[in-house]
């Protein structure tokens, strides 16, 4: 493992960021709602992932006065995202001191061979994954944070789900093999075996888990850390809703008291109806965001 | 073997909770009241200060930590030290009052100025992570200072309370958590 200072203290503010939500905003009015609700972070877009697939065109990095805006509106940590290989849009972000960056399949890819060399960088950076293989090789490049990737925009929480399990039943299957066996393994996952290596000992990955695409009710938070997520991503969930503002709320309290049903059912007490969601089924491979990325 | 509370709203508090099983203590999670009620001592994880700060109120924990803390010792780190303080700055910020300092969030910057520094704690080294920190800006007469870094207050300690604006959870030494149980018995004793 790379475990110099620099890459422990980018682990460090993930570490802070579990049990909590890190919801999507793309304006300052967004994100003190966000923070007002209990947020642990806020990610700045141009356009939730919903609107990115209704309206199509080239989804990019958010404009910077309105990252400004919301860094200077909000105390806690802001992160914004990154298309896959651009790490131009990466440095300008650094250098607007964003405290998080996420290279995501959300945005237009950039490059569609390379993601960002993220360990060059200072900023931390969070990646998506569906699979072990894909969250180990983005953290050979640097990333400290992995997040899975869902369908974002969708609405739609079994994507997450099948992520989220796929990821923590290759890990469990790590656990007992042998030594010649994780060889194999690293060549199967395509993955370093020192990173395998480390999975298999620990039966987790090295840097946190959260969770991500498709979470809109206080219940589909629950779930996803029930089945292995340390923290959730909320995207188009909350502002597409009715009610933005209560259902920020239950989603924050559903994520502290995810194992308790009562407060689940006081959480969602109050609200209405949530975002519209897709049939996932009926969407065009085109459509998909998750495959973007390898 | 005393029995550590780790306030389990949002933040690291697992992290916590295995750093003070290896000092040799017992832990359980607490997300009500009625949690206060067995443990001899709690911990209030890193994490956001904000956002632990709207599920104490949600969940009407402010009164009931304040009189937990009129008894019981309790340690805070990074968000758990905003927690604790008299006054808060960068925004003002409602908290415990339990030691009697004042502290200004995120102090030294954004996440870039995050870091890692080697403090002297008593003679002995001490590994540092700062992370999105704050900075105690004045401690009051009862307040003890234990370290430093860059000549600010690091590691306080007021009566029972101890308070860290860095995290030990995250590294590998245990020395402040063996600290924290050394209060921890003191305090049953008397």
């Amino acid at each position: 493992m790379y475990l110099d200072d620099q890459f422990r203290v980018k682990v460090g503010l993930a570490e802070m960021l579990k049990g909590g939500v890190i919801m999507d905003v793309t304006n300052a009015g967004q994100a003190l709602i966000a923070e007002k609700a209990g947020a642990s972070a806020v990610m700045a877009l141009e356009r939730v992932p919903a609107d990115i697939r209704k309206e199509g065109g080239v989804a990019r990095m958010a404009p910077i006065s309105k990252i400004r805006e919301i860094m200077q509106t909000v105390s806690i940590p802001v992160m914004a995202k990154a298309r896959i290989g651009h790490f131009m849009e990466a440095r300008v972000l650094e250098a607007l001191e964003v405290d998080y960056i996420d290279e995501s399949e959300v945005l237009t890819p950039a490059d569609e061979e390379h993601h960002i060399a993220k360990r060059d960088f200072k900023v931390p950076f969070v990646c998506g994954a569906r699979n072990l293989g894909e969250a180990l090789r983005r953290i050979a490049e640097g990333a400290a944070m992995i997040r899975t990737k869902g369908e974002a925009g969708s609405g739609n929480i079994v994507e997450a789900v099948r992520h989220i399990r796929t990821i923590v039943k290759e890990m469990k299957q790590l656990t007992v093999l042998g030594p010649e066996e994780l060889v194999a393994e690293s060549k199967k996952h395509q993955a370093p075996l020192e990173l395998i290596q480390y999975v298999a000992k620990h039966g987790k990955l090295p840097v946190p888990n959260f969770s991500a695409g498709g979470i809109a009710t206080p219940a589909d938070a629950s779930l996803v850390m029930q089945l292995g997520a340390e923290a959730v991503f909320v995207g188009s969930g909350i502002f597409k809703s009715d009610d933005p503002e209560a259902r920020a709320r239950a989603i924050v309290k559903a994520a502290t008291y995810y194992k308790d049903p009562a407060k689940l059912l006081e959480a969602s007490e109050e609200l209405g109806i949530g975002m519209h969601g897709l049939d996932i089924g009926k969407l065009p491979e085109s459509e998909l965001l998750q495959t973007r990325g390898w | 073997m005393p029995t550590i509370g780790v306030l389990a709203l949002q933040g690291d508090f697992e992290a916590h909770e295995k750093a003070f099983q290896q000092a040799g203590a017992r832990t359980v999670q607490v997300r009500a009241a009625a949690d206060l009620d067995s443990i001899d001592a709690l911990v209030i994880p890193g994490g956001e200060s904000t956002t632990m700060l709207k599920l104490i109120h949600a969940e009407s924990l402010m009164e009931p930590l304040r009189q937990f803390g009129l008894s019981k010792p309790i340690f805070g780190t990074c968000a758990g030290a905003i927690l604790l303080a008299s006054q808060v700055s960068q925004p003002e910020q409602d908290s415990l009052g339990l030691i009697d300092i004042s502290i200004q969030r995120n102090a030294y910057g954004r996440q870039l100025q995050s870091h890692v520094a080697q403090l002297d704690l008593d003679g002995k080294p001490l590994e540092a992570v700062f992370i999105r920190a704050p900075i105690i800006r004045r401690t009051g007469g009862s307040v003890r200072v234990l370290a430093r870094h860059k000549g600010d207050p690091v590691l306080v300690e007021q009566g029972p309370h101890l308070a860290a604006t860095f995290h030990p959870e995250l590294t590998a030494g245990r020395g402040v958590q063996i600290l924290f149980l050394e209060k921890v018995r003191t305090c049953a004793k008397n």
